[in-house]
């Protein structure tokens, strides 16, 4: 691990002070360190935030407010997040691990970075650590990596869980800098790698998550988060569904579809949701709801059979929600 | 791994202020953390002087004071500051739960936990859960069921089993054993064996 120095901050404004590309803001650090120690980030400032205020999850009429280090696992356990939206609270079980869960933040668990190989790898080429040096993965190992919203210059998943429900749901991040606080819809927050993988969000140097805002909805309590993956714990997602679905009688009159472990960055499906609208909730209107799921999608040497186990696992998603209640 | 330095003398001079950037405190008191040289110093590895952090902590139900590296885990400072070496050092990545220890009732991960942010915080570690000569129900229990081969896994299994029942609640069936003990990896696979001791221990524990 690279040399730096670490102090704790006691507020919002003492940790924005002096804050730019060299200083790494430390929550739960089950990224930070990690990648720290393979020196694949290396600042020279560690800025501890984890005596912040930032902490607190209420619910009130304009939605769900969870502040940006409040812990997976208190979230997940949460009365109202399990009542009214149950696919987050799903999504964060399904993620990683008691311990780490105990540890992991909000805010950090949407700045997770990739888990490409190469990109922990610093004897590799990789344009996401080091602009310009090539992408190790477009003929190297890629059976993890994306097909969607990917570039010649990379095709690394994005690979939170909590966020593919939280696009899903059009969640606003709230963030604070010097220069004052300013909200952003998740989706817009993070962006495509394009000829620039190093930047994989709109978050500036000095500017913070300060929490995040799930809007309320009648759909969102009627949710599910399914995970697809090599093992049955512990590991990230080859292909996961965030499906809501809002019900008259029979008939679906809302639906918000999101998918995981396939994109560059959490992957809303709007299509999806528009071919689901007005027609009954039955396996005939999922099946077709999903035939175009993947369109676009541009498949490795490893990874081509996401596209049809995406469809599929919309598929049981939907049909798994449809059969719960 | 990481080089425990002390910082050497003759470094005051420039305000600790002034080198951490404004209003931000140190961890906790540090006469030696000090100065701009200082810190162009520790930019340089080759330099011995990387301004150290003092954690005071608790470490099982003992107060500790130690300075550390601010690099440093609270895996390795366990181990090699505090001569706690039955929190064992698997992966260092957070990826197999060998070093699973409780912080402030929660299990958490050891190496993937910087000590410098462990100040006020109470530490408990496999050496801390016994009660004199008698064993934690759940070390009796990974004994009676020989809930190990190599055993390299078992300090951290039974942290993080000890947590799973006394912070959240325990689990209802094998399979919720299972999901919420995934965290912690068995090379041996001695997991049917690893279940049968938690679900027994539970039953003492609850
Ligand atoms: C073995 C393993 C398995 C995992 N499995 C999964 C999984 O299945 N699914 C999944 O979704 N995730 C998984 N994870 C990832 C885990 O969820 C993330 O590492 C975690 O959520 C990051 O949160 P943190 O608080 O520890 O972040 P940190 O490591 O503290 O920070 C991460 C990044 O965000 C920055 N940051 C943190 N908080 C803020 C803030 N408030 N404002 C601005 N910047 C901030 C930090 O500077 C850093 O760059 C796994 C991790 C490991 C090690
Ligand atoms: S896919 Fe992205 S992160 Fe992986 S090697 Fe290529 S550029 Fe790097
Ligand atoms: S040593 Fe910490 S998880 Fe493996
Ligand atoms: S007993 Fe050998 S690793 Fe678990």
């Amino acid at each position: 691990m690279r040399p730096y120095t670490y102090a704790q901050a006691r507020s919002v404004r003492e940790a924005l002070r002096g804050a730019g590309p060299d200083t790494a803001f430390l929550a739960g650090g089950t990224t930070l360190v990690d990648l720290m120690k393979l020196e694949v980030v290396t600042p020279e400032r560690v800025v501890d935030i984890n005596r912040l205020p930032l902490d607190g999850v209420t619910l009130d009429h304009k939605g769900l407010h969870i502040g940006a280090l409040e812990r997976m696992s208190d979230v997940a356990a949460h009365p109202a997040v399990r009542q009214h939206y149950p696919m987050i609270a799903q999504a964060l079980e399904l993620s990683a691990s008691a311990q780490l869960r105990n540890m992991a933040s909000i805010g950090g668990n949407l700045l997770q970075r990739t888990r490409c190989g190469y990109f922990r790898d610093v004897t590799t080429p990789c344009n996401k650590r080091e602009p310009g040096s090539g992408c190790s993965a477009l003929d190297g190992i890629n059976r993890g990596h994306a097909v969607l919203g990917t570039s010649d210059a990379c095709i690394a998943t994005h690979p939170s869980d909590l966020a593919v429900p939280l696009v899903a749901l059009s969640t606003t991040v709230h963030l604070a800098s010097p220069r004052g606080t300013r909200s952003v819809p998740l989706d817009t927050f993070y962006t495509l790698p394009g000829s620039t993988p190093d930047v994989e969000n709109v978050l500036r140097p000095d500017e913070l998550i300060t929490g995040i805002t799930v809007p309320r909805s009648p759909w969102a309590a009627r949710s599910l988060y399914l995970k697809v993956r090599d093992r049955q714990s512990y590991e990230f997602a080859l292909t996961s569904a965030a499906v809501a679905l809002e019900l008259q009688g029979r008939t679906i009159t809302n639906a918000r579809i999101a998918a995981g472990g396939v994109g560059t960055r959490p992957w809303r499906l709007t299509a999806v949701e528009r071919a689901l609208t007005g027609r009954p909730a039955t396996p005939a209107t999922f099946e077709a709801a999903v035939t175009h799921a993947a369109d676009g999608a541009q498949p490795r040497e490893h990874n081509a059979f996401k596209p049809a186990l995406l469809r599929r696992t919309l598929v049981r998603a939907l049909t798994e929600l449809q059969e719960s209640r | 791994m990481n080089q425990e330095h002390d910082a050497g003398p003759g470094r005051s001079g420039v305000s600790r202020r002034n080198f951490l950037g404004g209003g931000l405190v140190a961890a906790a008191v540090t006469p030696l953390l000090t100065g701009q040289a200082e810190a162009k110093a520790a930019a340089a590895p080759t330099v011995d002087g990387v301004a150290q952090v003092t954690v005071r902590a608790a470490v099982n139900g003992s107060p500790v004071t130690v300075r550390v590296d601010p690099r440093a885990t609270l895996l390795d400072t366990l181990r090699e500051r505090l001569d706690l070496k039955g929190t064992k050092k698997g992966c260092d990545r957070g990826q197999c739960g060998a070093c699973t220890v409780h912080v402030d009732g929660r299990r958490v991960l050891s190496c993937l936990t910087l000590a410098a942010t462990t100040t006020g915080r109470e530490v408990t570690t496999i050496e801390g859960l016994a009660d004199g000569d008698r064993l934690h129900p759940m070390q009796q229990a990974f004994v009676e069921h020989d809930g190990l081969q190599c055993g390299f896994c078992t300090p951290g299994q039974i942290m993080s089993a000890v947590a799973m029942v006394d912070d959240e609640g325990g689990a209802d069936s094998d399979d919720e054993i299972r999901e919420r003990m995934s965290g912690n990896i068995c090379r041996c696979s001695a997991y049917p064996r690893i279940v049968d001791a938690i679900r027994d221990a539970q039953q003492v524990m609850r």
